[in-house]
């Protein structure tokens, strides 16, 4: 139990790049991202894969990368928020209206809701109210009620439609 | 230059001042994943510590062997109590003026407390050497009812106060006792009482629940041996305070302590106080000579950092038969856990509970609070609320429904009735507030007219027969509560935390070029300071709001403040902002009159600029005015363009609102729904309305899921029996409900800008308001008061104990 097990290697793709490491066998994903490749865009909220905070995009499926080895991830297609904006810094839609709608507070959950919200809008580019508050029901945030998450997620939508954005009459 | 277009309008539009809806400035990060959060800090060399618990909720400490723990390959060191007696540490003080633990001595008084501090090189190393700590218990009866702890045999908790007769709040009366704390007048209320017409009286209590910010509490300590200094990361509400609190308990001078507060991740009051976390780093940074890291899991903060409420109100009103209150007494028991760690005001021990007269005029009112110890975690902090105010509504909008009740009595038109009316503001409550500004009539009216207050009745009136014919299984209840709040501790005569009144500040740095910083005591969590506190200079000094930085959480840098909760930051630090501004402003006009060779009083002030009274297109903008600050000063002024404000706020200020709530219930199921939550907010002046409603959304979101479901619950073995987030309700996207919010303005007379703070009092308001709903939907079947929280199942059991399922 206390001792180091021998490392395994790992190679996948991470926001398009290619990352070869070598892990220990026990290592959550989300620590592996986080402390090995410096990406901690993606949080930590719960030990019991409620929270959603840790979500990132795994070969096209929403995953929590609390809940899963590394060495599961391996020869996987990762995307999380770090590779959300275009490589010349333009922001993604559904970055622009978290911002535009005051989609987030703190900040904390921020990152794993919109890597869900991006997957969310790849099932169902015009999602209803009712389809959205579903398809983020696995993430948790404590400052905003949603609402605003919502809206920020129907002008993302709109904005990758190519159509107007008008928010509904409260 | 001197150009007189654009209009003032329009440049005060492109300021970005108070009043508008300017975007975020720290989206710009949080949305890339930029965010800088303490878990998120590197440093060379750091190692990591975790907490062997106890498993018990009360046992004697036999033995504590850490050899096996020790010898495991990367453990660098296991701290126990007698590993903190050699620096004197194995004890700390709390904000409340008693001790806690930092690691077992003896005993464990709670589950799940702090025994020893595993370090390692790696955070899963020290998570296998917590398992490895060998602890020998002997179990003891424990306690976690707050009425049994005080029964003249019960189980001593507290054997280091064993025989101590006189606590930090004067007399104890038994073992387990804290405080008795009593405001008011006693022989008055009793008088009112025996002259009273009507009389009620309801057990109300407030269960336990927890802040639950989405980030735990976390911190990185790091001490240098070779400077004796001590920088320490850490999610800190009030970083202040834990450097001042730090040194004294470390004896580290406090010049050589750095306190930084990076992104928090939301706070809630469960990041105001020190907890046996951050001493331990320290100490583990000390000892080991390198930075020590440490990160609470959920569990661990759950059923260790913090809690909230657990106040049991005994509560009275008289009345005339036509519903005018007459008295008001509350008796209440508070169950402070193991250790008194509130974060209250020192001089406050049941914090601002004497707010519990709410928005009514009572002319006379008494309560009492007795703080009592038991086998829980300790903590007792303002769960988005300042001080025990949430208690106080909770308490007061569900006795007012139930004297509705018994009145047979529309629950708004009661309050109508009793409503502090606008002539009497500034109002000096029974219980010794002076309310600075309200017009409470208006508010409430408003929220009546937009809701259609008498149709909804109506229709309730309709379905109530229609259930009672048997046609229906779901019963409607609307929920009306008008509340009061206090907020912005505090005027330094009445407000101290362990003796540092409780001022806060701001530091404005005007540079050349006409850009500006500014530094404050407080520290954001989510409420979005670097954006709203830039408006509030804008709008003073005509700079844009995008060209001013602030900067909070860094001790060496910002001026000493008492921090962020009890939605104090825009009644205390906006303040203070406000005045250093005004002080920099006087001081430009004087190098404006110098420049354009005319007397200070020949000017007057247009949006950006000093402008020459009858010559407007004389005028020196405060851009031209910074640049002047640098190279042009008058004779005999100093150069620069700064200013430092410590803001002692001569009042509380009293934000208030009135909220109804409408929702159906399926008597079958418990199953309830939300059709509509109406909040209209008084917070005076508004500074940015966008920010005002998330902030109201958020607290009316954290409001839905205490009132409805959350609760911090133990078996009487004392095992704590919701401390993971299967078990503690946090509300989804899909349950919670669609928020309507509005809004009246009654600015502070006494407040700079008239701000009065707004973060918490959807929490304060919409708890009591999804409870006055739940049983006004069960009061026509005879319900008098159901205790929260209203979940499926307690709702369930609530109809049956009406004989609904029979």
């Amino acid at each position: 139990m206390s001792k180091v097990q021998s490392k395994v290697q790992v190679t996948m793709k991470v926001n398009g790049k290619a990352v070869d490491a070598l892990v220990e066998p026990r290592t959550l994903l989300i620590h592996f991202l986080r402390e090995q490749l410096n990406l901690t865009g993606p949080h930590i909220g719960c030990d019991t894969s409620h929270c959603g905070a840790c979500t990132v995009d795994l070969d096209g499926k929403s995953v929590k990368s609390c809940t899963l080895f590394t060495v599961q991830a391996n020869g996987a297609d990762l995307l999380t928020i770090e590779g959300m904006a275009a490589a010349d810094g333009t922001l993604h839609a559904l970055q622009e209206g978290f911002r535009e709608m005051h989609g987030l507070q703190c900040g904390f959950c921020t990152p794993g809701m919109i890597v869900r919200a991006h997957r969310l809008l790849q099932e169902n580019n015009n999602p209803t109210e009712d389809d959205i508050r579903m398809g983020i029901s696995g993430n948790l945030c404590r400052c905003t009620g949603y609402q605003n998450i919502v809206k920020a997620i129907q002008f993302a939508a709109a904005k990758l439609n190519g159509a107007p954005f008008q928010e509904a009459a409260e | 230059m001197n150009d007189q277009t654009p209009t003032s309008a329009q440049r005060a539009e492109a300021l970005q001042g108070m009043g508008c809806k300017r975007k975020r400035v720290e989206d710009i990060r949080f949305v890339q994943g930029r965010g800088n959060y303490v878990d998120d800090i590197k440093l060379q060399g750091m190692l990591y510590g975790d907490f062997t618990r106890s498993p018990y909720a009360h046992a004697r400490i036999k033995n504590i062997d850490t050899t096996k723990a020790a010898a495991v390959p990367g453990v660098v060191a296991v701290l126990t109590a007698e590993t903190l007696k050699t620096v004197n540490l194995a004890w700390m003080p709390t904000l409340a003026g008693d001790v806690q633990m930092v690691l077992a001595d003896g005993k464990v008084l709670f589950q799940n407390q702090e025994v020893a501090f595993v370090i390692a090189e790696h955070p899963y190393i020290a998570a296998d050497a917590v398992d490895l700590v060998e602890v020998e218990y002997e179990q003891l009866p424990c306690n976690v009812d707050p009425f049994k702890a005080m029964a003249p045999d019960a189980q001593v908790i507290r054997e280091d106060l064993k025989d101590k007769t006189e606590g930090v709040h004067g007399k104890r009366k038994h073992h387990n006792h804290v405080f008795n704390w009593q405001m008011g007048d006693k022989d008055g209320t009793d008088a009112a009482f025996k002259n009273a017409d009507v009389t009620i009286n309801e057990m109300i209590s407030y269960h336990r629940v927890h802040p639950c910010p989405l980030e735990t509490c976390q911190c990185v300590a790091s001490f240098d041996k070779i400077k004796g200094e001590l920088t320490l990361w850490g999610t800190f509400q009030a970083p202040h305070v834990i450097r001042t609190v730090g040194s004294l308990i470390s004896k580290i001078p406090e010049h050589k302590i750095h306190v930084i507060a990076p992104d928090i991740g939301g706070g809630f009051g469960n990041k105001v106080g020190a907890y046996p976390g951050y001493i331990c780093a320290i100490v583990a940074s000390i000892v080991t000579g390198r930075p020590v890291k440490w990160v609470e899991d959920r569990i661990e903060n759950l059923s260790t950092t913090a809690f909230a409420r657990d106040y049991h109100m005994q509560t009275e009103i008289a009345a005339t038969k036509d519903g005018k209150v007459t008295g008001l007494r509350v008796y209440t028991i508070a169950d402070h856990g193991a250790f008194d760690a509130c974060a209250d005001p020192t001089k406050w021990p049941a914090g601002f509970f004497n707010i519990v007269t709410g928005s009514y005029d009572f002319p006379v009112a008494h309560v009492a609070v007795d703080g009592v110890y038991t086998n829980k975690a300790p903590g007792g902090v303002a769960y988005r609320c300042s001080f025990r105010v949430t208690e106080a509504a909770y308490c007061i909008e569900r006795a007012m429904d139930i004297l509705a009740q018994k009145l047979k009595m529309d629950p708004a038109e009661l309050r109508m009735k009793n409503l502090i009316r606008r002539e009497q503001f500034p109002y000096t409550s029974a219980l010794g507030w002076e309310y600075d500004s309200g017009d409470y009539h208006t508010a409430l009216t408003k929220a009546m007219d937009a809701v259609g207050y008498k149709k909804l009745r109506t229709e309730q009136k309709a379905r109530q027969d229609a259930f009672k014919r048997g046609e229906t299984r779901e019963v409607m209840g609307i929920g009306v509560i008008f509340f009061t709040e206090i907020v912005g501790a505090g005027p330094s005569r009445n407000c101290d935390i362990l003796g540092i009144a409780m001022f806060d500040s701001a530091e404005i740095r005007i540079h050349p070029t006409g850009t500006a910083i500014a530094r404050l005591g407080t520290k954001s969590q989510g409420q979005g300071h670097e954006t709203t506190y830039a408006q509030i200079i804008a709008t003073e000094l005509g700079l844009p709001a995008d060209n001013i930085s602030i900067e909070e959480g860094n001790t060496d840098t910002a001026p000493y403040g008492l921090g962020t909760y009890g939605s104090r930051s825009t009644p205390v630090s906006g303040a203070a902002t406000a005045m250093a501004a005004r002080k920099i402003k006087a001081k430009a006009q004087m190098i404006a009159a110098h420049l354009l060779e005319v007397h200070d009083d020949d000017l007057e002030w247009d949006v950006d600029r000093f402008r020459v009274k009858g010559t407007p297109e004389r005028f020196k903008t405060m851009t031209e005015l910074a640049w002047a600050a640098y190279h042009g000063v008058p004779p005999g002024m100093e150069p620069g363009l700064e200013a430092v404000s410590y803001y002692d706020p001569p009042n509380m200020t009293y934000p208030f609102g009135a909220y109804i709530c409408v929702l159906d219930i399926d008597v079958d199921t418990g199953v309830t729904k939300v059709r509509r939550f109406y909040a209209l907010d008084d917070c005076g002046t508004r500074i940015n309305p966008m920010i005002i409603e998330g902030q109201i959304h958020g607290g009316l979101t954290e409001a839905f899921g205490i009132a409805m479901g959350q609760e911090i619950r133990y078996d009487d073995e004392g095992n704590v029996v919701t401390a993971s987030l299967m078990d503690y309700f946090l509300p989804t996207a899909v349950e919670t409900p669609k928020w309507e919010t509005d809004w009246t303005t009654t600015p502070s007379p006494h407040h700079p800008i008239g701000a009065k703070g707004v973060g918490e009092s959807p929490n304060v308001g919409g708890v009591p308001c999804f409870a006055n709903a739940v049983n006004d939907a069960f009061g026509f079947l005879g319900a008098t008061h159901i205790p929260m929280p209203h979940d499926h199942w307690r709702t369930w059991m609530a109809a049956d104990k009406l004989g609904l399922h029979a």
